[in-house]
């Protein structure tokens, strides 16, 4: 038996096509009344953002990407989606590359947070962001500071053996090679399609690392 | 100053800084995260407050009801626009549909509400709070049962692009039926979406009755213009600044939702609101490269020539919108006595469709050049050579007039050189790379170019530094350092004594960026401006301007050399001036092309496609800027193997809408999908196009691209697919047995 | 996203009596599939704890020769592990196919298992869903289903789970194990932790309110062959279309779980008799049931095609195929 392919279908409520009213809301009314907690839903955090020593008062549902964002105004890292799904907010957190949009500013406390800020700055560049300039690894720059932040994490990754979908044995320590660096950097969409130079800037740099 | 008859030897000429692969002059700053987005003014518009946008429940119907009491009562609340306390808004130039619906709902996700408050999570979460009341009607949402009974219409996408409603030349149903050989087959094209990184996003401050938007747009000057419309302001109130751009891709050409509810929010609010487009709302709310059908047909001798060539094409959209121009370029890559196009546009009650990217030739060519790969096969003739012998110097419906130039030959035979065409086996299906079926793939491309009138202002301080000034924007297509080069280049400095200022409503009003006319354009706009202040310059000093030099910071006439300086003075100079154009592109087919080349693998059992390889040798012009040039060509080329393989805005044909409507949904290229990527760019100058003797290379690399793939993937199984994308599952079954 | 409260618990006790004791309340470890749809309201609840602070971040060997992954245990820290990498290649392999760097190391083994269906219409607040909204309809259904369930999905629900590690642990016979607000202490057999939707889309697992993840344990390793293959239309960062997980023996024998085609890992051990005789001989078996729609019919041959290619593997390699180096 084939499910689902009827044009109209009625279970269970749903109001398909015709003139039909139907009132939509994007939660339902009981939880849209439901009271917030009676707790005070802002909350001190202290976070050392490249280097320095942060202590915010923020709203418990604050990302830390917004903290970093909208409260430091360090708009380096970049909302591409919001929801974990372009990698353009990237930081790296206690040594560890993650998506900020996908981490509460309160889950961070007493942490470690590098931002694209804090790799380098426009008169003196992190090898990385050079790296990218020379091969043009960017074009509108919008995943850019996302995908240097992955970009630098990664060469630190294959460094500390950690394995990834593309190795052929995965009990043995992975190489820089270009498919090793693509699959890792898979989580950092570029939507103007810079990939192929990314990976000869990544190249570059972990060529003069070794 | 007229460009109204071909160019010259002129300073361009020199090629000492234009024509070098230069890293970019913006390049530490967005390497850095200190280039300003859009939502990231903060400097420029402090204490803003946030908006967030409510998109419409529905595709088609009205609101019954709005309930806002609970939102207004939310913490931080400050404001909150619907159509019911918004004022009279005016529908852009531009637009399809309304940028703020109610009562009536054209398309879901159209932005119903935008609620302001102190912050983010305060906004988003009353936005939440918004209950509406829908009374939805029976919407349009199947193209394919619309198109049965829908008009023929034409179309100039104004990007490049256009076809009446049916053209024309010889009698093609004749010659059709008289061909020794044809073909005749159905291609679809799926909705796409431009996904460009940066969401939409603006920030509105008004001043009295002036408005200042900060904004993330493609044509500041049209889209200053839509903001007055729409608003019903006068143009002069209104100021866009958009220096940075996350990409567009034809998203950002118009006004959208973004900067209308930061407007009348901030209106609302009493003070500057920014606003970015949540990521789910964007394929919906915004524009969409419209899905089509296409019907081909191509009539040829048994040497291979074609003598009959008809390219249909359907497509939908929103009343009073148009039709996706996919015929445009079968009236001009190919040679044939006899030709047909026709496009029809049924109505639809999805979103909006609009220019993404090479709008027209990017789905047409899709098909076209399935088309040639089929009818090359059935002639038993390479492909590449097939379109060879169909090549045309000339425009086939109006055989005296020429292309300005034309090397496509040049593309396809160097192409298959580099590439190792003659290693591809040409029956398909039979070439094995362990589990790999693998398959090369070639397609033409084509784009026309366009040239359009751009201004600049150059001024010269007294330290020699020259400054630029254009509303010009930069996508990502490198305009600030193209333009930097050419300021250098005209008056004789190095790159750092330039200054490039784009992106501003104030600045004297250019191209913009779109149709792949903005590097040539804008850059042809800044010549002028250049030429101006050299004649004011050499005026100045009083040399005579035929015999004067401008070289390495100085300015030459016989045995006299003034610095800029000191020739600048301590007041300085400037320059404003604009580039318009004459008639040379109705005497001249200007346009550029590409061979593209592709090797695929094809997962015997999966079925999965993955790109190996990528070649693409352009000719378009002069290059300004290879390195920057390249990019836009791998970034096309890219964008190609997503339309290939994996996009698809998919239709919920009961409800009325796109419903993968994220990133996680609409899948685009990833860096594993993509190789290393090889570009060719062949040595030209047209002095038939500008004083730069330059054309458009953003687009064309994505032109062609996905059917070159297409071929592949049949070369590589045996299997044709004519439906895009080519996703496993659509050969799935048909696959040779898995030894 | 609603307004919550927020506090760290210092125990898995703690934890779970405070889930227990306040209205509306969850556990919070990676976040990164709960705050996801938090943003969207799909989930509202008015009090988050945050269990990062419980410990229980290790992975250890059992007395049974296994080993135990602590609930907050990274994707990245799992997948790494050496014991993991050496004798559960499977599980391994299944992690670093799914999401990214980024999110493998934030996500932790417990929120895993938790993640919710990628549904579109689960996503889309303004569509009918009975997971999301219990007796609001199921929109998928007729709808655009190309992703979704083609077994073990009911007339109110078609969704998918959309993981891969839970796929492996699925057929290296996990056990997850709990602790209740009580501090009574329970071990879940890996085929019991996820529900079909039945009447009940809205509930995912067999956990009880406040049950708390504390760790999964494997038994000791199976040795053969292990391979993960996940199909996706682009090469990474993608759900699977299918996935399968399998160990097989040198003789031919094995198992297999299969991800991407319904509402959990869907095994079954009966159909696994028939390994020696090929993929068809299982997946017949195994998919018997199926009841697919036009949009994801194809994912029956897939399966059949993605597991007789695994079977090949292990005949003729030790390494996961599609993946290796490709030259230019």
């Amino acid at each position: 038996m084939s499910l689902g392919d009827e044009a109209q279908v009625s279970r269970r409520g749903l109001i398909v096509g015709g003139a039909a009213s139907c009132a939509l809301a994007a939660v339902p009314q009981a939880e849209a009344q439901a009271p917030a907690g009676t707790m005070p839903s802002t909350m001190p955090v202290t976070l050392t953002v490249n280097g320095r020593k942060q202590t915010l008062d923020v709203d418990t549902r604050t990302t830390l990407l917004d903290a970093l964002r909208e409260h430091l105004h360090l708009t380096g890292t970049k909302k591409g989606c919001d929801h974990g799904q372009c990698g353009a907010c990237t930081v790296i957190v206690e040594g560890k590359r993650i998506n900020s949009c996908l981490s509460l500013a309160v889950q961070h406390q007493g942490d470690r947070v590098t931002t694209i800020e804090g790799l380098g700055t426009p008169d003196k560049l992190h090898p990385m962001q050079a790296a990218f300039v020379k091969h043009d690894g960017y074009q509108c720059g919008y995943c850019t500071p996302g995908q240097i932040c992955s970009a630098v994490a990664v060469l630190d990754e294959i460094k500390a053996g950690v394995p990834s979908h593309v190795q052929a044995d995965i009990t043995s320590r992975p190489q820089a090679t270009n498919m090793e660096m693509r699959e890792r950097m898979s989580g950092n969409i570029c939507r103007c399609g810079a990939y192929s130079n990314i990976a000869e800037a990544m190249a570059d740099v972990a060529g003069g690392r070794a | 100053m007229k460009f109204d008859t071909p160019a010259g030897t002129n300073p361009i000429d020199r090629m000492q800084v234009v024509g070098k692969p230069t890293d970019r002059i913006d390049g530490k700053y967005k390497t850095t995260g200190t280039a300003p987005y859009a939502y990231e003014q903060n400097r420029a518009a402090p204490n803003a407050a946030y908006g967030y946008v409510v998109g419409a429940g529905i595709a088609k119907g009205r609101i019954a009801g709005i309930d806002l009491s609970a939102a207004k009562a939310a913490p931080g609340v400050l404001a909150i626009v619907t159509a019911d306390n918004a004022g009279k808004l005016t529908k852009g130039n531009f637009n399809t549909a309304n940028l703020l619906g109610g009562p009536a709902i054209e398309h879901y996700h159209q932005a119903v509400a935008v609620v302001v408050a102190e912050t983010f999570e305060q906004a988003r979460a009353a936005a939440a709070l918004v209950r509406i009341d829908y009374a939805r009607t029976k919407g349009r949402f199947d193209l394919a049962a619309e198109l049965d009974h829908a008009p023929l219409k034409g179309d100039d996408s104004g990007e490049g692009s256009k076809a009446p409603p049916v053209d024309r030349v010889g009698d093609f149903e004749k010659a059709f039926a008289a061909a020794p050989v044809t073909l005749d087959a159905r291609y679809t094209t799926p909705d796409q979406s431009h996904a460009m990184m940066e969401p939409h996003a603006s920030i509105a401050a008004w001043q009295g009755d002036e408005l200042t938007i900060w904004t993330s747009n493609q044509m500041i000057n049209w889209g200053k213009g839509d903001v007055a419309r729409t608003l019903g302001i006068p143009k002069e109130k209104v100021r866009l600044i958009s220096p940075y751009v996350g990409g567009g891709f034809g998203g950002k050409l118009f006004v959208r939702s973004d900067a209308i509810m930061a407007a009348l929010g901030a209106r609302a609010a009493g003070r500057p609101v920014k606003v970015a487009l949540q990521r789910p709302l964007i394929a919906n709310n915004t524009t969409h490269r419209p899905a089509t059908i296409q019907r081909i047909r191509i009539g040829c001798q048994k040497d291979g020539r074609i003598t009959a060539i008809a390219h249909e094409s359907g497509s939908g959209d929103l009343p009073g919108g148009g039709p996706e121009t996919a015929v445009s370029q079968t009236k001009l890559l190919y040679a044939g006595a006899n030709r047909l196009t026709a496009m029809r546009l049924a109505v639809l009650d999805l979103p909006e469709g609009n220019a993404m990217r090479a709008p027209g030739e990017a789905p047409g060519l899709m098909a076209l050049e399935i088309a040639m790969d089929e009818m090359a096969e059935k002639l038993g003739m390479d492909p590449v050579e097939f379109r060879i012998v169909n090549d045309t110097q000339v425009d086939p419906a109006k055989p005296e007039r020429k292309f300005s130039q034309r090397n496509l030959v040049g593309c396809l035979r160097q192409g298959a050189d580099r590439f190792g065409w003659s290693r591809r086996n040409p029956k398909p299906g039979t070439t094995r790379d362990g589990q790999w079926l693998v398959g090369m793939g070639v397609a033409a491309g084509f784009r026309n170019n366009m040239t359009m009138k751009s201004a600049a202002r150059v001024g010269i301080d007294r330290k020699g530094v020259v400054t630029v000034a254009t509303d010009m924007t930069d996508i990502g297509t490198g305009s600030y350092t193209i333009i930097a080069q050419t300021a250098a280049e005209m008056l004789g400095v190095p790159l750092d004594k330039v200054v490039v200022l784009l992106g501003d409503s104030s600045f004297p009003v250019s191209s913009g960026s779109g149709g792949q006319w903005g590097g040539n354009s804008s850059t042809a706009g800044v010549y002028a401006a250049c030429a101006k202040l050299r004649e004011t310059i050499a005026q100045k000093l009083g040399f005579n301007s035929a015999d004067v030099t401008f070289e390495g910071g100085k300015v030459r006439a016989g045995n006299r050399s003034v610095s800029l300086a000191e020739a600048a003075g301590d007041a300085g100079l400037s320059a404003e001036e604009m580039m318009e154009y004459g008639d040379l592109a109705k005497k001249y087919q200007q346009s550029t092309f590409a061979g593209h080349f592709v090797e695929v693998g094809v997962d015997a059992w999966t079925g999965e496609v993955r790109v190996r390889r990528m070649l693409a040798v352009c000719a378009a012009g002069r290059i300004l800027n290879p390195l920057t040039a390249r990019s836009q060509v791998i970034g096309a080329m890219t964008m190609g193997v997503g339309a290939a393989l994996m996009e698809e805005l998919a239709v919920d044909k009961r409800f009325g809408f796109f419903v993968n409507h994220d990133l996680a949904g609409y899948e685009v290229p990833v860096h594993a999908d993509i190789p290393h990527q090889e570009v060719v760019f062949l040595e030209e100058a047209d002095p038939m196009s500008s004083p730069m003797k330059a054309k458009g290379v953003g687009e064309l690399g994505l032109c062609g691209v996905g059917a070159a793939i297409a071929n592949a993937i049949y070369n590589a199984t045996g299997v044709r697919v004519r439906d895009y994308p080519i996703t496993l599952d659509k050969h799935l079954e048909k696959l040779p047995h898995v030894a | 996203m609603k307004p919550f409260t927020y506090t760290r618990a210092k125990t898995p006790a703690e934890a779970a009596a405070a889930v227990a004791s306040t209205p509306n309340a969850k556990f919070l470890a990676g976040g990164t599939n709960l705050l996801d749809l938090m943003k969207l309201e799909i989930e509202t609840p008015a009090h988050l704890v945050d269990v990062q602070d419980l410990k229980l971040d290790r992975i250890e060997p059992t007395d049974d020769g296994g080993i135990r992954i602590g609930a907050l245990v990274s994707n990245t820290a799992l997948a790494s592990d050496p014991r993991v990498r050496r004798d559960y290649g499977v599980l391994t392999r299944a992690i670093v196919a799914g999401a990214s760097g980024q999110l493998r190391n934030k996500a932790t083994t417990a929120g895993n298992l938790l993640q919710r269906t990628r549904c579109p219409y689960f996503y889309d607040t303004n569509q009918a869903c009975n997971k999301r909204r219990p007796g609001s309809g199921c929109a998928a259904i007729g709808g655009y289903s190309r992703q979704l369930a083609v077994i073990g999905t009911s007339d109110a629900c078609i969704a998918t789970y959309p993981g891969d590690m839970a796929v492996a642990m699925r057929v290296l016979d996990a056990t997850v194990e709990t602790i209740d607000p009580a501090g009574q202490t329970r071990r879940i057999a890996f085929g019991d932790f996820h529900r079909l939707p039945g009447d009940s889309p809205h509930i995912d697992t067999n956990l009880k309110p406040g049950e708390l993840i504390t760790a999964v344990t494997l038994p000791k390793p199976l040795g053969g062959t292990h391979i993960y293959r996940k199909v996706r239309d682009r090469a990474s960062y993608a759900f699977a279309l299918v996935s399968v997980a399998a160990v097989i023996q040198r003789d031919g024998s094995g198992r297999a779980a299969i991800g991407g085609i319904a509402p959990r890992p869907w095994r079954d051990e009966a159909a696994e008799a028939a390994m020696p005789q090929g993929a068809k001989a299982v997946t017949d078996r195994l998919l018997a049931g199926a009841r697919p729609t036009r949009d994801n019919a194809f994912k029956v041959p897939l399966v059949e095609r993605t597991l007789a290619a695994a079977i090949h593997d292990a005949k003729t390699m030790t390494q996961t195929p599609g993946t290796q180096e490709r030259g230019a």
